[in-house]
């Protein structure tokens, strides 16, 4: 089965005015289908960037300057941009953090959903509006017929969060690439949108990119997961693997300082350092600096070490034995 | 709620403290009142009379999610914000009692440390001032050692002493967090009320800023109230966590206890639904509703709505606390249901 996406040594970087920003370097990776991949880093870890990257959102000063994004065996980078909006919203959808900066204010909900379903299929109002309507019933609102014509402020977190959502699945995407979506939500409520999310994802076959921050939820909910450290992706793999037996020494460093890795009370095991301004990385391994098992030889490039279902960037990588 | 392990006088406690927000009718609201539109004041019962106390040298986590009134009943035990019912007792002695220097000594003794650093240090201060200006006001250093101190101060908490003269924006989120601690420590603070203080840090950078609060406790002999709605932070860090719903308390218990046998709905739900890297579920299980706002709480029980156990008692009556075990309390009915049918139970083989 062909991959719904194939990124290939992807480059972003920022020409700012005190140098050239590596947001994304060189980043290689395969999402393929009904797979929902976790992508998980710290903030400036270029996780982000990458999501933007693949549907074509990046502004100036930033510019894709190398590499191929094949989504169902077509480069997206080199089409044109009618191309990319005929493909934007209709085959790759995207959720944002916070949906009251991406839900119009002025406008109600309905008026933003038939907009969207317009924009991509000729169609009737009416059509369109019932097209709407079935798709925030499908996310969990309550009464969609009613709470079509709110406008955003007068939902909650929580049900904003539904409303993008239901958006995203209006054109039944291929893919959607989700950003941080539950960040700003509570634990309940983000457990009630990761259950929608799960359980859309498997009825309408979606492929997923979830970026986060927070290993927990990540684990909670994708197949496979990547790591991202300094605008690379430094280990990838099968989410079970990669959080029982992490290869590289940031995965592992992220997994011990978590306050649930110590016993209570006891002091916790924060990686070293902080990351390293992406204007002035470290030459070799970026995460060398920090790094318990750095020698001389990380100050070379680690190439990307491919084992049975694991990738990883590391000359000294963690070992466990086979059990 | 009180803690056998330490029976000396609470440093600070809440006695049913309430603080509620309302806003007045505008000019046209009272037009229109006076042709018979009845409308009226809308108040937000932000935290409804709430009992907690906290013990010198402890750390009590309050947890709850947003709008539970855990930032509002920090900031009114910090006493930077006003009661609107009840009493903040600060080592026994209400709050508003408190005059002239015995006031100063108790405002400079309980500290806040906010979540985002950025929107409480001043922009245009360099580190030096911003840490420096309230001891030297206070005379607890004089002008010419200022510096000196400062620099012991930010090297306490890690950062660079040569970095004094720099302005915040030219720091990462950790590190202006320190500058925010050091801040709160350079009036000799015995409590520090810290409001989402790691909420939005990285995990690693998380890590160290919660280590050295722990350093600092046992270093200076603070005593923490730690606002957060991290359970997995507040399991970790405090002797003891208090959960709220909607203004209310609804449980209080040691970590352990709490999160091995918690006896309110809404709190067992909190920890199913907390994602865990250790503790990986591939199912999730939510609670069905939203939080409703605090502007039209449920009667009774504020949880009522979204509990799956509720019953007719939970939507008239609002429960109490009561004690479970020694140190845990609950407010929830069903503790009254519980114990009816231990009675029971035990009555039955008798007849």
């Amino acid at each position: 089965m062909t991959p719904v996406l194939e990124v290939k040594n992807l480059s972003t970087h920022f020409m700012t005015r005190r140098g050239v920003l590596k947001a994304v370097d060189d980043v290689s990776f395969t999402v393929g289908q009904r797979e929902i991949v976790g992508l998980v880093g710290e903030s400036g870890s270029g996780k982000s960037i990458t999501g933007f990257s693949i549907l074509g959102l990046v502004d100036p000063p930033g510019r894709v300057v190398s590499g191929q994004i094949l989504f169902n065996g077509e480069d997206l980078l080199t089409k044109s941009p009618t191309a990319m909006r005929a493909i934007r919203g209709k085959r790759i959808a995207m959720i944002f953090q916070d949906p009251m900066m991406t839900l119009n204010p002025v406008l109600s909900v309905a008026t933003q959903m038939i907009e969207t379903v317009q924009a991509h299929d000729r169609v009737s109002r009416a059509e369109a509006r019932a097209r709407s309507r079935d798709a925030l019933g499908l996310v969990g609102i309550p009464s969609p017929e009613e709470r079509l014509d709110s406008y955003p402020h007068q939902f909650s977190g929580g049900m904003r969060q539904r409303v993008a959502i239901a958006i995203a699945l209006l054109h039944r995407p291929d893919l959607i690439i989700a950003d941080e979506p539950t960040t700003a939500l509570d634990v309940t409520i983000q457990s009630q949108i990761l259950f929608e999310i799960k359980r859309l994802a498997g009825e309408f076959g979606m492929a997923l990119i979830w970026i986060s921050h927070d290993l927990g939820v990540v684990a909670a909910l994708a197949d496979r997961i990547m790591v991202m450290y300094a605008g690379r992706i430094v280990e990838a793999g099968q989410v079970d693997g990669v959080l029982t037996a992490p290869r590289h020494p940031y995965t592992s460093g992220l997994l011990s300082a978590v306050p649930a890795a110590v016993p209570r009370g006891e002091p916790l095991r924060p990686i070293p350092g902080f990351a390293p301004s992406p204007l002035s990385r470290p030459s070799g391994c970026a995460f060398r600096d920090r790094c318990a098992r750095a020698t001389d030889v990380c100050a070379t490039e680690p190439m990307l070490e491919i084992a049975a279902d694991r990738e990883f960037r590391c000359f000294h990588p963690h070992l466990w034995s086979a059990a | 709620m009180t803690n056998p392990l330490v029976e000396t006088v609470p440093l600070i406690e809440a006695v049913d403290v309430s603080r509620r927000f309302s806003r007045k009718l505008d000019y046209a609201e009272k037009i229109a009142n006076l042709f018979g539109a009845g409308l009226e004041e809308k108040t937000v019962h932000a935290v409804d009379e709430v009992n907690l106390a906290v013990y010198p040298g402890e750390v009590v986590g309050l947890v709850g999610e947003s709008g539970c009134g855990k930032s509002t009943l920090g900031r009114v035990m910090a006493g930077i914000m006003p009661a609107s019912g009840g009493e903040v007792r600060w080592k026994g002695r209400p709050l508003t009692s408190l005059q002239g220097d015995d006031k100063r000594a108790m405002r400079l003794s309980a500290q806040m440390i906010f979540q985002d650093p950025m929107s409480t240090l001043n922009p245009r201060k360099r580190v030096i001032d911003l840490i420096g200006e309230a001891p030297k006001v206070h005379g607890i250093v004089k002008g010419r050692e200022m510096r000196d101190y400062v620099a012991t101060l930010a090297e306490r908490v890690g950062l660079d002493p040569s970095y004094l003269d720099r302005f915040p924006h030219q720091f990462s989120g950790g590190q202006r967090q320190r500058i925010g601690i050091a801040r709160a420590l350079a009036v000799k603070p015995k409590l520090l009320v810290c409001d989402e203080s790691v909420a939005a840090l990285d995990v690693s950078i998380q890590a160290q800023i919660l280590n050295l609060f722990m350093d600092l406790k046992r270093e200076f002999g603070l005593t923490y109230l730690f606002i957060s709605h991290d359970l997995g932070v507040v399991k970790h860090i405090c002797d003891r966590v208090v959960v709220m719903y909607l203004g209310r308390v609804v449980e209080s218990a040691t970590p352990d206890d709490l999160f091995d046998n918690p006896k309110h709905p809404y709190t067992q739900a909190l920890i199913r639904e907390l994602p865990s890297v250790t503790d990986r579920r591939r199912v999730f299980t939510p609670i069905k509703g939203e939080i409703p706002s605090p502007l039209h709480p449920p009667p009774g029980c504020h949880f009522h709505p979204r509990c799956p156990m509720a019953f007719d008692r939970c939507r008239v009556e609002r429960p109490v606390l009561k004690e479970n075990a020694a140190g845990h309390v609950s407010a929830c009915h069903l503790n009254d249901l519980a114990a009816h049918q231990a009675t029971h139970a035990t009555a039955e083989p008798v007849i």
